[in-house]
C-alpha cells in the first residue's frame, strides 16, 4: 500500500510541473527543452531552506516558486522580446538548463554533485492539496481573458499582435505561470524524496515533461494530466521489463505519435469530450 | 484645425534594393470606404503593414487623427484604433468563431492576473459581457449561427467575415480590408460589398480596402487611391479614377500608337 501510494505521490508532484508545461506549450505554443530547471530551483531553493536554515515547509515551498518565478522572468525577458521568433528562448533555456547543473554541482550551499539529503515533509496532504489547488487555479486562469489570449497566441501571433495582444508580456506571463508551477513541483518533490541531486533536473526531465503533454494533447490540460500520471506509473508497472523499460517508453511515444498525432486529448479536456460526444450521439439519433 | 482620420505622409519602405512603398502621401477623411488599388506588387499590402507597424517605415509618418504612429508596436497601433484583416486569412484556426471574436475584447479587458486566478464575479461578469459584444458584432455580420464552431472548419466566404468581426471587436476607428472578396464569385462578393457598407454605417468605422475586383471598388467606395510601383498614380472620386488615362494605362498597357494587340487584364 505504501508502495501503489509512493507512486501516486510521485505521479501527483510531477502533474504539476506537467501542468506548468502544458500552459506553456499547449496554450501558448512555446517549447522549451529546461523546464525541468525550474524544477530544479523549486527544489534546490526550498530544499536548502529546509536544510541549512530548518525553515517551515509551507515557507520553503513558497519560497521555491519565487525564486523559480524570478528566474524565469531573469530568462523570459530577454529572450521573448524577439516578437515573431521563439526558438531562441527554447536554446537559452537549454543552456540555462545546463549552466544551472554545474552550478549546483560546484556550489557548496548545496552539497554539490553529493545531493542534498532532506526530511520527507510532503506529506499525501500536501501533494495531494498541492495539487488541486494548482489544478484549479491553472485551469481558472486558462478560462480567463488571460488564457484567451495565450491560445490566440499559439494559434497565430501575427493575428494575435494585431487583435491588440503584446505578445512578449502575453508569452512572459505564460512563462512566468509555467515556471511557479514547476518550482512548486520541485518544492514537493525534494521532500517527497528526501533527496535531491544537480542531475536530477537535466534535459532528460525536460524532455520528458515536453513529451509527456505533446503526448498527452497540445491544449488540453485534461489530457497531459492524464498521460502524466501513466507515464510516471507506468516504469513502475513496467519493472519487470527492466533495461527494456525506457525503450517501451519510447515505442509508446511513437506510437501515439503516428495513432493520435494531436496527443490523446488534443485541444479538448475530458468534461468537453463527455458532453461533446453525448451531443454527436444525439444528433446522429434524430437524423 | 481639423485633422484627417488618416495622414501618409512621404513613406517610403525598401527591402534591400526594392523600393515597394516611394514616397506615397495621401490623406483619408473620416467616414468613407476609399479603395486602395492598383496592379499586382505595387505595394498596397506593404502599405497596410506599414499602417500596422507590422514593418516600420525607412522614412516618412503615418498620422492616425494628427497623432504620429512612429515607433508604436502593432499592439499599439490597434489600441490607437486600427483594425485590419489578412489576405491570406489569419483566424484562430483551432478556436471557435466566437473566442475569436471575444479575443480582441479579452485583450483590453480589466480584470486582473489574480482575479482571473480566483474567477472572481467581476471577471465572470466581464466575461459574459465580452460574451454578449462579440456575439452581437457576430450577429451584425449575419453569422452569429457559427458562434460555437471551430473557425477553421468553415467555409472561406465566412472565415473573410469573421475575420472582418473580429477586426470590429477591436473597437476600431479605421478599418483596413485587405483583398475581403478574394476568391469569392459574383454572389459572395455583392453580398460581401452590402456588408461591408452595412458595417461602415453600424460600426461608424472608416474603411480602407484592397481589392482587385474592380465591380466592388466601384460599386462601394466613396473614394479611390490608385498605386503603381510603390507610388502614388492617381487619387479621386471612382468615376474620375475610372477615366483617368494613367490609371487605365497602369492597368491595361499603354496604348500603341497604331494596331497594336489589345491587352486583356
Amino acid at each position: 500500500m505504501d508502495y501503489l501510494l509512493n507512486i501516486v505521490m510521485l505521479a501527483g508532484i510531477n502533474m504539476i510541473a506537467v501542468l506548468g508545461v502544458a500552459v506553456f506549450t499547449g496554450f501558448t505554443g512555446l517549447f522549451s527543452l529546461g523546464h525541468a530547471a525550474f524544477v530544479g530551483i523549486g527544489a534546490y531553493t526550498s530544499g536548502v531552506l529546509t536544510y541549512h536554515w530548518n525553515a517551515p515547509f509551507f515557507l520553503a515551498i513558497l519560497a521555491g516558486m519565487a525564486v523559480t518565478g524570478v528566474s524565469s522572468l531573469i530568462i523570459g525577458i530577454p529572450t521573448l522580446r524577439a516578437n515573431l521568433r521563439s526558438d531562441y528562448f527554447a536554446i537559452t533555456i537549454l543552456g540555462f538548463g545546463e549552466a544551472l547543473r554545474v552550478s549546483l554541482e560546484n556550489l557548496s550551499i548545496t552539497n554539490g554533485a553529493r545531493g542534498l539529503s532532506l526530511d520527507e515533509l510532503s506529506h499525501p496532504a500536501w501533494v495531494f492539496g498541492a495539487l488541486a489547488v494548482s489544478v484549479l487555479l491553472t485551469r481558472n486562469f486558462l478560462k480567463s481573458r488571460f488564457g484567451a489570449m495565450f491560445m490566440a497566441v499559439r494559434e497565430d501571433p501575427v493575428a494575435a499582435e494585431m487583435a491588440g495582444i503584446n505578445l512578449f508580456r502575453t508569452r512572459l506571463l505564460s512563462l512566468v505561470v509555467s515556471a511557479v508551477l514547476c518550482g512548486l513541483s520541485g518544492a514537493l518533490l525534494a521532500h517527497r524524496l528526501a533527496f535531491i541531486q544537480p542531475v536530477m533536473f537535466t534535459m532528460t526531465q525536460s524532455t520528458q515533461l515536453l513529451a509527456t503533454v505533446i503526448a498527452g494533447g497540445m491544449g488540453s490540460m485534461s489530457g497531459p494530466l492524464i498521460v502524466s500520471f501513466i507515464f510516471t506509473s507506468m516504469p513502475e508497472a513496467l519493472r519487470w521489463l527492466n533495461m527494456w523499460r525506457l525503450p517501451a517508453y519510447g515505442l509508446l511515444l511513437v506510437l501515439i505519435m503516428i495513432y493520435r498525432p494531436q496527443g490523446l486529448l488534443g485541444y479538448r479536456e475530458v468534461p468537453s469530450l463527455l458532453r461533446g460526444g453525448l451531443e454527436k450521439w444525439r444528433i446522429r439519433f434524430s437524423r | 484645425m481639423a485633422h484627417p482620420l488618416l495622414e501618409v505622409s512621404e513613406l517610403s519602405r525598401s527591402f534591400g534594393g526594392i523600393c515597394a512603398v516611394n514616397s506615397l502621401s495621401f490623406r483619408i477623411e473620416a467616414g468613407g470606404i476609399t479603395g486602395l488599388i492598383g496592379p499586382n506588387g505595387a505595394g498596397k499590402t506593404t502599405v497596410f503593414n506599414l499602417i500596422t507597424a507590422v514593418y516600420r517605415p525607412s522614412s516618412g509618418a503615418i498620422l492616425l487623427d494628427g497623432h504620429d504612429l512612429a515607433g508604436k508596436r502593432p499592439y499599439e497601433v490597434v489600441r490607437a484604433g486600427v483594425a485590419r484583416t489578412f489576405q491570406n486569412i489569419r483566424l484562430f484556426g483551432r478556436l471557435t468563431c466566437l473566442e475569436n471574436v471575444m479575443t480582441p475584447i479579452c485583450a483590453r479587458g480589466a480584470h486582473g492576473r489574480f482575479a482571473a486566478l480566483f474567477r472572481t464575479p467581476s471577471v465572470r461578469n466581464e466575461e459574459r459581457r465580452a460574451r454578449e459584444s462579440a456575439l452581437s458584432t457576430l450577429d451584425a455580420l449575419g453569422i452569429s449561427d457559427t458562434a460555437n464552431l471551430i473557425a477553421s472548419t468553415l467555409p472561406y466566404g465566412l472565415q473573410r467575415k469573421l475575420e472582418i468581426a473580429r477586426a470590429l471587436a477591436c473597437n476600431p476607428r479605421l478599418l483596413l480590408l485587405d483583398e475581403p472578396a478574394a476568391g469569392m464569385n459574383d454572389a459572395e462578393m455583392s453580398e460581401l460589398g452590402d456588408t461591408i457598407v452595412r458595417v461602415r454605417q453600424n460600426f461608424d468605422v472608416t474603411i480602407i480596402l484592397i481589392e482587385h475586383h474592380i465591380k466592388l471598388v466601384m460599386g462601394i467606395c466613396t473614394n479611390l487611391v490608385v498605386m503603381e510601383r510603390g507610388a502614388l498614380l492617381a487619387e479621386g472620386k471612382p468615376n474620375d479614377i475610372q477615366n483617368d488615362e494613367r490609371v487605365v494605362a497602369a492597368y491595361l498597357g499603354r496604348p500603341r500608337a497604331s494596331g497594336g494587340k489589345k491587352r486583356h487584364v
